[in-house]
């Protein structure tokens, strides 16, 4: 299902079609509760009692307070703010930063950067499940470790890391190191509950979870320090100044009153468990996905054809999935390999990814797709 | 493993045959601020409260922090139930369930009560065995009866084993709901808020009352004062908040009144209609967030001429403390934060260049009832605002 009755979007972990509510809430907004909220006149009230109402929203979902949430463009500036935030924060007294391998390009490139200006940086690969283990993590921190920086299920290959025993673990071996989870994939699939997890970070997104883009959040636990990113206004506590985005920061609220995570999960891991099961019937197709990831992601690999070219041919049958994440078009995936997957699975890799609006028939028009390109596409 | 919450109730131990009523109120108060948490039962025996969550996920973090702002609490434990009443159960539980706290400490002692006399060991022969196990399990710890880093506490109860490490303190205090009723003047400042929160430590349910003032004063700053209570009501239960539009009165004090009267007059007035308001809503006090010499009209002649219009009992709690301590609490309450966003309060429009820090009673009175500010009361009183407070969370 999807915009046309023929398209088959088994793409969402890229990004989601925003909901009607969301929409109509933007709408609104945009043309109606135009106000700047920080106006000190009514126009300007009634648009910060919008703000407001969307922070109660996002912080409901995290089990947080209001006054945690600060409101971002999104996952990969939230990301970055965390980042460079925590970093800069405590750099006179801890240099140096543990990630997982294989976090989303906006940590990985963030940690990057931070290495190039003198932080060290330690990555800390899966283990063959495709989990970040709590003792390697763990191993990696020492009493300089600013911040640990572990996401919360994996982009692509929906592999769902045990963030709670990781950081528990970190904060045993130093207390003053700050915890990041990026939980951008499990954001409304999963309950990602602020204080369950011990984080003091969180990264959550709007357009993953059928809000608009440009829109996301990070949870900032009450007491943590960060140093902005950027100065003016008095805006997000100055953490992250600039006039709000409010027709989509509305719509992200509104997105996260409708979570359905149980639901949701029912009708998805059914559409996991009959694509998988179809699709290892097709001769050349593994998993490449943990057996308990979330069942949002199915990562799988098509025979000897490479990932672009039964993405390209798949969506000449109206299916659409992805090759890795789509963020990082084009290149091998540093999580396969990370893996340890073999080079040919790694090139044939393709993302399948879920939402409650999918079908059994989206599903059926995959699996046919990849079967009617392996034989066709594997002669070429 | 299943966890429970025990809860000693604290001063309400003292009242008597009042008691079954005062612990009646205070399991309403638990059940009202755990409600959102799931369902949990709720009984009580041996002046200790047993909170049992009903279901397995419930979260007993966020239930501690709860019941961590529950008045007539002294102090509350988290503690494991054990599968049986048997001393081989206790010493299964015990080690387990305090592993964290056994390996980070060095010394311990054990410390059993036991209330079930039928239970077949008695309370030392019960330390020696678990203190026996302990030590076997974790051979680094030692024995300290005195100075002990952890103390395992068994109960054994009527109805069950547990085991726990040393209490929590709570939120002291007495029930709300069992003082009674009073009105507390709320600004929007710093104080208030906390003057608010202390009288219900005392036992009494708030019914909050704020003068607005537009266009002098916005919309803004009521709703700062809504967002305030919602955080007091964290501890005070639900409030009854009472605006009063005095947007009139404060126009003709500004025509009619001697400009250094202006402060005093004011809240003579405002005594005289939260007085009013408390008769209407059965409140038998007035509590104001004074501090003695914070300001003018905080003086002590000051506050003989605001006293002077109210014929209740008024409390002010924060009398004798510095600006540090009252935002100390604040901080601890978490209402710090809101109370210094910057909006214009009924306090801050037209004070006087040079406020009288000793004014003389008669003649405020008389510069009072020259004006003639009574229509004007009653007015107010025709269109006060209700809005009902209760904790976002």
């Amino acid at each position: 299902m999807g915009v046309k009755d023929l398209e088959h979007y088994l793409d969402n972990s890229a990004t989601t079609a925003v909901s009607a509510a969301a929409a109509d809430k933007a709408f609104q907004i945009m043309t109606k509760v135009y106000g700047n909220p920080s106006s000190l006149h009514l126009k300007g009230l009634e648009a910060e009692r919008e703000l407001t109402q969307a922070r109660k929203s996002v912080a409901a979902q995290l089990k947080a307070g209001a006054e945690e949430i600060t409101f971002t463009s999104g996952g990969t500036e939230a990301n970055n703010l965390a980042l460079f935030g925590a970093a800069y924060a405590s750099q006179r007294q801890r240099k140096h930063i543990v990630l997982s391998s294989v976090e989303h390009s906006s940590v990985l490139e963030a940690a990057k950067r931070l290495e190039a200006e003198g932080f060290s940086v330690t990555r800390v690969d899966p283990r063959s499940d495709g989990r970040v283990h709590p003792d390697d993590v763990a191993a990696a921190v020492n009493g300089g470790t600013a911040l640990v920086s572990v996401m919360l299920v994996n982009n692509e290959t929906g592999a769902v890391m045990p963030v709670r025993d990781i950081f528990a673990a970190v904060k045993e071996k130093n207390p003053q190191t700050v915890c990041h989870t990026d939980a951008v994939q499990a954001f409304g699939k999963l309950p990602v509950r602020a204080r369950v997890l011990g984080a003091d970070l969180i990264t959550v997104s709007g357009h993953k979870v059928h809000a608009p883009k440009g829109v996301g959040a990070l949870y900032i636990k009450k007491g943590v320090r960060l140093v902005p990113r950027q100065y003016g206004g008095e805006q997000e506590k100055r953490v992250r100044p600039g006039t709000e985005n409010l027709p989509a920061i509305a719509a992200f609220g509104v997105a996260c009153e409708e979570f359905d995570p149980d639901g949701n999960l029912a009708v998805v891991s059914e559409l996991n468990r009959y694509a998988a099961e179809r699709l290892l019937q097709i001769e050349g197709v593994s998993l490449n996905s943990p057996k308990d990831a979330l069942p949002y992601v199915l990562n799988i690999s098509a025979g000897r054809v490479r990932s672009e070219t039964m993405l390209h041919f798949l969506e000449e049958q109206d299916v659409f999935v992805s090759s890795g994440s789509a963020c990082a078009k084009g290149k091998p995936s540093h999580v396969l390999s990370a893996l340890g997957l073999s080079r040919e699975r790694a090139d044939s890799a393709l993302r399948i990814s879920f939402c409650k609006h999918n079908t059994k028939a989206d599903i059926d028009a995959l699996c046919d797709g990849v079967a009617m390109g392996l034989r066709v596409l594997a002669h070429r | 493993m299943k966890e429970i919450l025990l809860l000693k109730d604290g001063e309400i131990v003292l009242k008597g045959l009042n008691r079954r009523q005062f612990e009646d109120v205070l399991k309403k108060n638990i059940r009202t601020t755990l409600q959102p948490l799931g369902r949990f039962e709720i009984t009580s025996a041996q002046s200790t409260i047993c909170v049992r969550p009903l279901s397995e996920d419930t979260d007993l973090d966020e239930a501690c922090e709860r019941i961590g702002r529950v008045f007539g609490i002294v102090s509350y434990s988290r503690a494991a139930l054990c599968e049986e009443k048997t001393m081989a159960s206790v010493l299964e539980t015990a080690p387990a369930y305090l592993e964290k706290q056994l390996r980070a400490a060095k010394t311990f002692k054990v410390e059993a009560k036991r209330s079930d006399k039928k239970f077949p060991l008695k309370s030392p022969e019960i330390c020696r065995e678990l203190g026996g196990t302990i030590l076997s399990r974790y051979p680094h710890l030692r024995v300290d009866v005195h100075h002990p880093d952890v103390t395992v506490y068994v109960e054994i109860r009527d109805f069950g084993a547990y085991v726990h490490a040393d209490p929590i303190r709570g939120a002291g205090g007495i029930p709300v709901g069992t003082g009674g009723k009073a009105v507390i003047l709320i600004s929007g400042g710093i104080d208030s808020p906390v003057a608010a929160y202390m009288m219900a430590k005392r036992g009494l349910r708030l019914t909050a009352v704020h003068f607005a003032s537009p266009p002098y004063t916005s919309l803004r700053a009521e709703e700062k004062v809504v967002r305030l209570l919602q955080k007091v009501s964290r501890y005070a239960g639900p409030i009854k908040m009472i605006t009063v539009p005095f947007t009139k009165l404060q126009e003709k004090l500004r025509d009619d009144c001697p400009e250094e009267l202006f402060t005093i007059i004011m809240r003579r007035l405002m005594m005289e209609i939260s007085q009013r308001i408390a008769r209407d809503n059965d409140c038998a006090a007035l509590i104001t967030g004074e501090s003695l010499g914070q300001v003018a009209s905080q003086t002590i002649g000051a506050l003989n001429c605001t006293d002077e219009a109210a014929d209740m009992v008024v409390f002010r709690p924060l009398i004798g403390m510095d600006k540090q301590e009252i935002i100390d609490i604040s901080y601890k309450i978490d209402t710090y934060e809101t109370s210094i966003e910057p909006y214009e309060d009924c306090c801050t429009v037209f004070t006087p260049r040079h406020p009288r820090t000793k004014p003389i009673l008669k003649f405020v009175k008389e510069a009072q009832q020259r004006a003639g500010f009574e229509p004007l009361i009653e007015e107010a009183l025709q269109n006060l605002k209700i809005t009902q407070i209760q904790s976002e969370d």
